[in-house]
This record gives structure tokens, C-alpha cells and sequence, in this order.
């Protein structure tokens, strides 16, 4: 008999043995529903497939006579805006202060502290400030997801390229290379990878304070109408909702990967082209 | 020796009170294969470190061509490190350029068109020259450790720096690899005419590829308070075509290697 460490499954058992618990919960949550509708006909907790759908419809395809728009699409439309701009913010300071942080003793010795202080304070406990100082417009929500996840990017990116050998900055040195030129040909090009890979670890973070801010002070946007129809109980839109969140999200950080594997195959272990 | 290349004036490396380099003197004549030996923690690699300018002395002068060492790293230094020492974002080719872009553009550090076109022919005959023509657009890491050695020294030789320092060159390389090496830079030193200062664990090969040996050692030794006296050059072996044996009293630092660690 085999030790159970080394039973390794193969491509059809991986996909079955990963497809397995899903189909499982999926299972569950279906007879679930059922018991509660065959009890209560109107249950709204556990809607049934046709429920959902049914909302989905009425969400996703049909044009609100009230705004003029379609829910989704306006939601959608207004969460990604700003998340893009938030990201977008964070991500372009990071790549600023990271590589000065990171390249300069002195500049990591005057504002290091700083960046360490900022980063322990919980983003959502600023909300209020930032509400208070920029309004309940677009600014704020976009603020709270850049100082939201700015910081650990920030301190990542900065270690990471404090990080690059001290044997590869001497050898710049030796080539001839000055500080500007350490920092564009060998800091920036190998940070780039490294920015990617903070900036897919951050996109959970970034997706909680949009829903927060959201939620909070919104008129349209995801956060904000899986938060208002909480009101009415109505699990069949917030469900899928939550479904198409998770999607958005799943594509984004497929989307970042195949950048990082395309533009930097030399990050990308052995042999990579 | 007249007109050294580079000299020693009574250097001392302290870090607090642990004295690293007590007292070095040494002339380093222009063309010469210098070869430094020493048992681990005899202050080779600061020795090495204080020529590149990674380190200043405490005390003492160093000289090169009669000039005051700048006390950073520069152009008229070239080094190779064991490891870590060629760029993983570059390709070979630019890797070699690398020294190039940054000679002939200084805001962009890359350079275009035509003179672009130029680093790149040169490049790629420094390039040839190490063996390592087949390979000019792979990525560092798709070379044997061996190819990313050539091409480390390739890189370093296109500025063609006065002094080109070795620091463990092949210490991570097999045997079979190593001998090829050791080809290879004999070569480029009789060809180029260059001077070379080069830290090795292997004494053979110390003895091998150098013109001269150094031996780096503590004179002194203080078993209540070890860290008091540094080492210095305690053997300088000019090396001719016959006297190419290793001396019984180097051979025992491979011995003592162990228990200096």
C-alpha cells in the first residue's frame, strides 16, 4: 500500500475530485429549496433556479422605467468605473513609491515610518473622514479603495525591488549605470511583474471597500443593489449578483495573469517564451 | 614594480571592534592574473568588496593608475559575481548591451536606430567571442549555469575596464564545465591583455590560471579574543610556466576550512 502523500491524482481525477465538492454544494443548496418551497411556496430565503432566473431577467435584461437603463448594466457599468479609477490611483503611486522606496536608503529612511503608520490603519475606519472631507460623490469611493489597498502595495513592491541582488545593482554600477538608469533598466522592468502580482493579491481588498463605500452612500452600483434589496429579503437577485461579482473578479485576475505571462515571460519560471 | 596598476597603501577594514584587514600592502602590476586564496572568514571577499568600491577602508590608501579608488562602483572596475551577476529581464544579447545603452543614452538608458543597430553588432561579437552566439535572444534563465557565467563575463569585458574582478567565477559549476572556463578566461586574459584580480575556494585552480598568488591569513592569532587581529596577504607567490605547484602550507587551508567556519 501506497503512503497517502504520495497517491498523486491524475488530469481526469484532478477534474473530477475539484468538480466533485461543487456539484455537491450545488446539490445541496438545491434540495434545500426545494424542502423550504414544497413547506412555503413564496419562501424567499433559498430561492429556486427558476426564481433566480426569473431576476435575473428582470435585472439583467429588461430597461428600468424609472432610470431608463438596465439595472445590471448601469451597476456594472458604475462599480467597474470606480474600481478602475481606484486601482488605477493605487497602483501608479505604488509604482512611484515602491521603486524609490525600495532604490533609495534616503528615501527609505524618511518616509518609511510614514508608509508603515498609514498602512495599519483599518481603510474603513477613515470612511467617515474621507464622506466628511469629499462628499458622498464619486471621490470618496474611489479614495477609500486607493488608501484601501495602496499601502500593502506600496511596502510589497518596495521589498520587492530592495529585494533585487545587491551582486545585480553592483553590476549596473560597474556597466556604467546611474541611479536613473538603475532605476528605469533594472529596478522598474523587475518590478513590473512583481506590481502585477501585489495588484492581484489586492483586488479582494479593493472589491470589499467598493461594496463597503458602496453600500454605505450609493445611488446606482453592484454594492449598492445587493445592499438595497436586502430590504425586501430578495436572495434571487442578490445571489446572482453575487455570482456576477465573483465573475468580474475572476476575470480580472485571469486578465492580470496573462498580461504578467505575456509581457514578462522571464518571470515566469524556467524556459518560459 | 613600477607603475602598478593598482596599490595598497596600509589598508585596514574594521566593522567595530573586529579588525577584518590588518596592515595590506600590495602592488597589483598592469596584465597580471592575481589569484586570491584564503580560508573562509580571511577577508578575501573584503578584500575584493574594497576594490569594486562596495566598501571603503578604515584606513589606508587604494590607488588606481596613481588616482584615489572612487568609493563606489564604476565602469573602469568589471566584476563577476558566482551568482546574481547578469540581469534575469534581459535577453543575452542585451544583457552584453546593456553597458552600451547606458554609455550612449543617458535619460533613456536604451538606445535607437541606428546606434542601437551598432551596440548590437557589438554585442554580439562579444557574444561570439564567449561561445555564446546560439543563445543571443534566450532569457538568463533558459542558460546552463555555465552559459550564464560566459555571458556574465561577456557583459563585464564590453566596457573593457581596467580591472576585471572575479568573485568565485566558478564555484557553482561542474568539473567538466569548470575546465572550460578556465579556458575560456585564460584566452580572453592573453588575448585582451587584461589584468585580473581573482577570490577562489580552489587552490589548484588558483594556481592554474594566476600568474600570481595571493594567500590571505591571519599573521596573528588570539584564541581569547579571535576577532582583534585581521588578515593580510601572508603569501605572494609570483607564479612562472614550471613553479605551478601549490606549496604544502596553502594546501593546508583546505584543511582548516572546516573549523574556521
Amino acid at each position: 500500500m501506497r503512503r497517502l502523500v504520495n497517491i498523486r491524482p491524475g488530469r481526469s481525477g484532478r477534474i473530477f475530485l475539484g468538480a466533485a465538492p461543487l456539484l455537491l454544494v450545488a446539490l445541496a443548496y438545491l434540495v434545500a429549496s426545494a424542502a423550504r418551497h414544497s413547506v412555503n411556496p413564496t419562501d424567499k430565503i433559498l430561492p429556486s433556479p427558476g426564481d433566480m432566473w426569473a431576476a435575473w431577467q428582470r435585472m439583467a435584461m429588461s430597461v428600468d422605467p424609472v432610470t431608463g437603463a438596465v439595472p445590471l448594466i448601469a451597476d456594472t457599468l458604475a462599480s467597474l468605473t470606480r474600481l478602475g479609477l481606484g486601482i488605477g490611483i493605487a497602483t501608479g503611486s505604488t509604482l512611484v513609491l515602491g521603486l524609490v522606496l525600495g532604490l533609495l536608503p534616503i528615501v527609505r529612511a524618511t518616509l518609511g515610518p510614514l508608509v508603515a503608520a498609514i498602512a495599519v490603519i483599518p481603510p474603513i475606519a477613515v470612511l467617515p473622514v474621507l464622506f466628511i472631507v469629499m462628499g458622498l460623490g464619486e471621490t470618496a469611493k474611489v479614495a477609500l479603495i486607493a488608501i484601501g489597498i495602496a499601502p500593502f502595495m506600496v511596502r510589497d513592491l518596495a521589498s520587492q525591488v530592495s529585494a533585487i541582488p545587491e551582486e545585480q545593482m553592483v553590476k549596473a554600477q560597474t556597466l556604467g549605470a546611474s541611479t536613473w538608469q538603475i532605476a528605469l533598466r533594472l529596478a522598474l522592468p523587475q518590478a513590473m511583474p512583481k506590481l502585477l502580482k501585489g495588484l492581484r493579491l489586492s483586488l479582494g481588498p479593493a472589491w470589499v471597500f467598493l461594496i463597503a463605500a458602496e453600500a454605505i452612500a450609493s445611488d446606482v452600483g453592484l454594492g449598492y443593489r445587493i445592499f438595497l434589496v436586502r430590504r425586501y429579503l430578495a436572495m434571487d437577485v442578490i445571489l446572482p449578483y453575487v455570482a456576477w461579482i465573483s465573475l468580474l473578479a475572476v476575470m480580472m485576475d485571469v486578465t492580470l495573469a496573462w498580461i504578467s505571462r505575456r509581457f514578462f515571460p522571464w518571470d515566469h519560471a524556467k524556459g518560459a517564451e | 614594480m613600477s607603475d602598478p596598476i593598482l596599490s595598497l597603501r596600509d589598508v585596514w577594514v574594521e566593522y567595530g571592534d573586529k579588525i577584518v584587514l590588518e596592515k595590506v600592502s600590495l602592488d597589483i602590476a598592469r596584465g597580471s592574473f592575481v589569484s586570491i586564496v584564503g580560508p573562509s572568514g580571511a577577508g578575501k571577499s573584503t578584500f575584493l568588496r574594497l576594490i569594486i568600491g562596495q566598501e571603503a577602508p578604515t584606513r589606508g590608501h587604494i590607488l588606481l593608475d596613481g588616482a584615489p579608488l572612487t568609493p563606489e562602483p564604476g565602469p573602469e572596475r568589471g566584476v563577476v559575481f558566482q551568482r546574481y551577476s547578469v540581469f534575469p529581464h534581459l535577453t543575452a544579447i542585451d544583457n552584453v548591451a546593456f553597458a552600451l545603452d547606458c554609455a550612449g543614452s543617458m535619460f533613456l538608458g536604451r538606445l535607437y536606430g541606428r546606434r542601437r543597430k551598432a551596440a548590437l553588432e557589438e554585442a554580439g561579437q562579444m557574444l561570439e567571442k564567449v561561445g555564446l552566439s546560439d543563445s543571443r535572444d534566450a532569457y538568463p534563465a533558459q542558460l546552463s549555469g555555465g552559459m550564464q557565467q560566459r555571458l556574465a563575463i561577456a557583459q563585464a569585458l564590453i566596457r573593457r575596464p581596467r580591472i576585471l574582478l572575479l568573485d568565485e567565477p566558478f564555484g557553482a559549476l561542474d568539473p567538466g564545465i569548470r575546465l572550460d572556463m578556465h579556458a575560456l578566461i585564460d584566452g580572453l586574459w592573453r588575448e585582451h591583455g587584461l589584468t585580473i584580480l581573482m577570490v577562489t575556494h580552489d587552490i589548484k585552480e588558483a594556481f592554474k590560471l594566476g600568474d600570481r598568488v595571493l594567500a590571505f591569513d591571519k599573521r596573528r592569532h588570539d584564541p581569547h579574543a579571535p576577532h582583534r587581529f585581521g588578515s593580510s596577504a601572508v603569501y605572494d607567490f609570483p607564479l612562472t610556466g614550471k613553479n605551478r605547484r601549490p606549496p604544502a602550507e596553502i594546501l593546508a587551508f583546505g584543511a582548516r576550512e572546516p573549523a574556521a567556519a
